[in-house]
């Protein structure tokens, strides 16, 4: 169920990285970004796209499965938050595990990071500081039906598969109304 | 919060919301921030707008003890939150490392700077001022100013310049950025504005934009661009690069660089030929048509498309989309006005929206894209050599009349019209003037054919230069002077739209830093004219200034700091105090000139001043990219901004020959650097493309032309002949300067000594290692 969440939509992203600049002023991470901004097609066109962490909710996010130091947690409202840094080892399983490629290790901290859906903003009720910068609305924060209200034929996909497997997430990604499935995840 | 709920130093924070309370996905998206603002302990909010383009996004400083430590969204009408990656950053100039804290002088004109107290600086600069205009006359001492200082600022230069040095030659940065629209805007409706508000934009039907990167440029508007396509818009962009905005255009119009009229007139041809014109609004609102009409039938799809390198076939596609809609809008930018022809392609332009009666009504809309901040409040009261307040013309002996009265001088004491920037600095040259004053501009980057443009600067006698950092011109100066950034001042702003903001004043200036309007109120008095200078904030300059614009087509006298508290931004003309502002100057057909018609102005294209030939046969155009503005003395200091693009490049062809990362050297018969090669099928194979905000010897404007349009007197950036071959080596960013015995702030992160291109022209994905 899709409630009040992050949709991507990368036809509308400019590649200009306003969601990078406003990560990396999270007073949490203060001049680390945890947003990945990918030049998707260098060469051919300017293209772009961010990713964020998606949140996965089905089957319980691959971070946090696989942790040794049960460091990830998923709290009630199923924000997939960053490792907590009192039990954090550094070891990067979380790293290899996750489909979207989210998570860093800080290797001179020996200390993960990610994305956790700007928890101070959003569990007070704002937008996380991507979706409220992001000047095209690459990046949206609200509900499908104000998505699908601003963007008439949006669709948005919360469903990936990456080999045999699916992954439910938590956010989504926009996708044309002609488009049926799950997203077919990169390798 | 009770003592026992109070989260413990260093805990994890999440438990401050108990879990299932704050669910993410239930949360609204748009409620003002009050809640989370309130919790941060001690943070004051300030609101004022960004100190970079023509959009001018509403932000908060968040200011605390006196500093400021960040930005917050603001959810103001032009942006509603939303920002680009300088917006975000802008705050990181207040307390950079590099900001100048005290004048600096040098004693001989080859000597080294050293710091020295504001009271030798002004002695100084006073003493040169007298010498030279005693020995050579008030004309040979200039003033240079800029369009990013807030309107009273830009007022008071041209009111300085006037009265207090009462020499001709002043003029502005605006005259590499905004002339050639603002020229054609005058000629064609009697008054220079854009033609509606953005909001308009979500009624349109059909958008034509011309020679504007907006992705990149103006990012924070594409929301309004995007918005309309949303509600079924369709989008054509001209541009010889296929920018990240022209990506899913519904029609990429790739011109060659220098071919803009041509096109324009192709596509009236084709309007005119399948019976597509607004033959009651042409005979209503207009003059000038006939000649129009007959000018472009000779402007046939085929010859069109063999003059701009395009399918005869788009040129008649694009017509018919444009002629058979309801409502259009076109909007252009510098690609369109830095040519020899600029104020000719802009009326160009023109001509199409007047023919098919496209302005003046919701989703019928017109307008350049400021490239400054006050780009356009910046121009309109006196600190162009041609002007005077209120966009008043200086050779009209009314307007010298009503502004010498408001001045409290003769009018006969009141300078002619002086000269253009680029002019000024060939003045320098022949010795015509002597000594300059400079402010908030950095011609060493900005201005095109470098060399020109230094021997200029060597000629002088005396050159004093202020900026918050020490720019590359104010590393020549003979006297630096600290001045302000916008968040330490307050003062009004135009944005692209012809909506009035205002900056507020966030924090003090550092060290022995003073504002623009401070320091020339300062020298005024020194000159003997302090009783025309006696203002002691920027609203009192206001007062002044709205006086002074009051009568004139840019009236300000209706507008007042509550005015525009109050509201989202007042749009000029504001005659009077109860006026509600102009939103849309052109409703109902309605122009400026005496008999409320648009003039329509006939264009014959004309090759650029630079054609390619067998010695030069590629076309080198520039531009900016998004991660820095201008001249980059702004932005090439910021961590975040350089990490994201740390230098320039050339972008290539593949059909060229190179690889990404070759080094390639451009060569003009002004100047030859080597770049990088970002090689993608984004470009046409008969153009290259340097963005310019780098200075020294990797500076793009080493290359380009000093082609000035007749009219609007605005250098041809966009276009010149060059040649690629391959280069030794990839030419090294130099560090920013500095005064001497310091060395530039040192991010992290310098990968100022990176030989490699960006990813994208937007940048560096953060993938890259």
């Amino acid at each position: 169920m899709m409630g009040t969440t992050l949709f991507i939509d990368p036809g509308r992203c400019i590649g200009c990285q306003a969601c990078v600049a406003a990560c990396r002023e999270c007073d949490s991470h203060r001049g680390k970004s945890m947003i990945h901004l990918d030049y998707i097609d260098p060469g051919r066109t300017a293209a772009a796209m961010p990713t964020v962490c998606m949140h996965c909710e089905d089957p319980v996010a691959p971070c946090a499965e696989v942790c040794p130091a049960d460091a990830i947690l998923v709290t009630a409202d199923g924000v997939v938050q960053e490792a907590a840094k009192e039990r954090c080892i550094g070891c990067g399983n979380c790293v290899d595990a996750c489909p979207f490629g989210v998570p860093k290790l800080d290797v001179a901290e020996m200390l993960q990071y990610k994305c956790d859906l700007c928890y101070d903003r959003t569990s007070v009720g704002l937008a996380p500081m991507c979706a409220t910068v992001c000047p095209t609305g690459a990046i949206f924060y609200g509900s499908v039906e104000e998505l699908e209200a601003d963007r008439p034929g949006a669709q948005a996909v919360d469903v990936f598969r990456f080999g045999e497997a699916e992954v439910r997430t938590g956010c989504a990604v926009v996708a044309p109304d002609t488009f049926a499935g799950p997203v077919p995840g990169g390798m | 919060m009770s003592e026992a709920g109070a989260p413990r130093a260093g805990a994890v924070r999440y438990p401050v919301v108990a879990p299932g309370v704050g669910d993410f996905r239930g949360a609204s998206a748009t409620e003002p921030a009050a809640h989370w603002k309130a919790t941060a302990a001690g943070e004051r909010l300030v609101p004022t707008h960004c100190c970079f383009c023509g959009v001018q996004c509403g932000m908060y400083l968040r200011v605390t003890e006196g500093r400021v430590i960040g930005v917050e969204p603001r959810n103001h009408d032009i942006n509603k939150l939303r920002l680009c990656p300088k917006g975000v950053s802008a705050y990181q100039q207040v307390h950079h490392p590099d900001r100048l804290l005290s004048p600096l002088m040098r004693d001989t004109r080859d000597g080294p700077l050293h710091l020295v107290s504001w009271e030798a600086a002004l002695d100084r600069i006073v003493s040169e001022i007298q010498r030279i205009q005693s020995r050579y006359g008030r004309d040979a001492f200039g003033v240079l100013g800029g369009a990013s200082m807030t309107t009273e600022k830009t007022y008071l230069m041209g009111k300085f310049a006037r009265v207090a040095l009462r020499t001709r030659h002043i003029d502005y940065n605006g005259r590499l950025c905004m002339v050639s629209a603002a020229a054609a805007n005058k000629k064609a409706f009697g008054i220079d504005r854009a033609g509606n508000p953005w909001a308009d934009l979500l009624e349109t039907e059909v958008i034509m934009v011309a020679g504007t990167n907006i992705a990149e440029c103006f990012p924070v508007a594409m929301q309004y661009f995007w918005g309309a396509r949303d509600r079924g818009a369709k989008l054509v962009v001209v541009d010889p690069r296929e920018t990240a905005m022209a990506r899913t255009a519904d029609e990429h119009v790739a011109l060659r660089p220098g071919t803009d009229a041509a096109f324009y007139n192709g596509l009236l041809h084709v309007i005119v030929r399948d019976g597509l014109t607004d033959e009651r609004f042409i005979a209503e609102h207009t003059v000038g048509w006939e000649a129009v009409r007959d000018t472009v039938a000779a402007y046939t799809p085929e010859r069109v498309g063999e003059i701009c390198g395009l399918d005869p076939r788009q040129i008649q596609r694009v017509a018919h989309l444009w002629g058979r809609a309801g409502r259009c809008w076109a909007a252009h930018g510098r690609g369109l006005e830095q040519h020899f022809q600029g104020v000719e392609n802009v009326l160009s332009c023109i001509n199409v929206s007047l023919a098919t009666g496209q302005l003046g009504r919701p989703g019928a809309g017109y307008g350049t894209l400021t490239g400054q901040g006050n780009g356009q409040g910046g121009r309109e009261h006196g600190q162009k050599s041609d002007m005077l307040p209120g966009g008043r013309d200086i050779e009209n002996p009314e307007h010298r009349a009503y502004v010498a009265g408001v001045w409290g001088i003769d009018e006969a004491d009141l300078p002619p019209k002086g000269t253009s920037m680029p002019e000024m600095i060939w003045q320098m040259a022949a010795g015509e003037i002597r000594g300059l004053l400079g402010m908030c501009n950095n011609p060493f980057v900005s201005l095109p054919n470098q060399a020109v443009v230094r021997a200029g600067y060597e000629a002088l006698e005396f050159h004093v230069q202020s900026d918050f950092f020490l720019s590359e011109t104010a590393a020549r100066a003979d006297v630096v002077l600290p001045s302000t950034v916008w968040a330490e001042d307050e003062g009004l702003v135009t944005n692209g739209e012809g909506r009035v903001i205002k900056y507020n004043k966030a924090v003090e200036p550092p060290g022995e830093a003073r504002t623009d309007w401070q320091i020339l109120c300062e020298l005024a008095r020194r000159l003997g004219a302090g009783d025309k200078f006696p203002f002691r904030s920027p609203a009192e300059i206001l007062d002044e200034l709205r006086v002074a614009s009051k009568g004139g087509v840019a009236d300000y006298y209706g507008i007042t700091y509550e005015k525009v508290e109050a509201t989202g931004g007042v749009f000029w003309p504001c005659p009077t105090l109860d006026h509600p502002g102009t939103p849309r100057p052109f409703e109902g057909g309605r122009f400026y000139h005496p008999d409320g018609k648009a003039r329509f102005h006939a264009v014959e294209w004309r090759p650029p001043a630079e054609p390619p030939d067998q010695a030069f046969p590629l076309r080198l155009t520039t531009g900016r990219t998004v991660a820095h503005f201008l001249s980059g003395n702004q932005t090439r200091r910021l961590p975040g901004l350089v990490e994201q693009t740390p230098r320039p490049w050339v972008e290539v062809h593949p059909s060229l020959g190179f690889a990404d990362g070759d080094p390639v050297r451009v060569v003009t018969r002004r100047g030859a650097v080597t770049y990088p090669a970002l090689v993608t099928e984004a470009i046409r194979p008969d153009t290259v493309f340097v963005p310019y905000h780098w200075a020294g010897p990797i500076a793009a404007n080493l290359l380009t032309i000093d082609a000035l349009d007749p009219i609007s007197k605005m250098p041809e950036f966009k276009v010149c002949a060059c040649r690629i071959e391959r280069g030794q080596a990839v030419d090294p960013v130099p560090e920013p300067p500095m005064p001497p015995g310091q060395r530039p702030y040192q991010p992290e992160t310098a990968p100022l000594g990176d030989p490699r291109p960006p990813t994208s022209p937007q940048g560096r994905g953060t993938a890259e290692p």
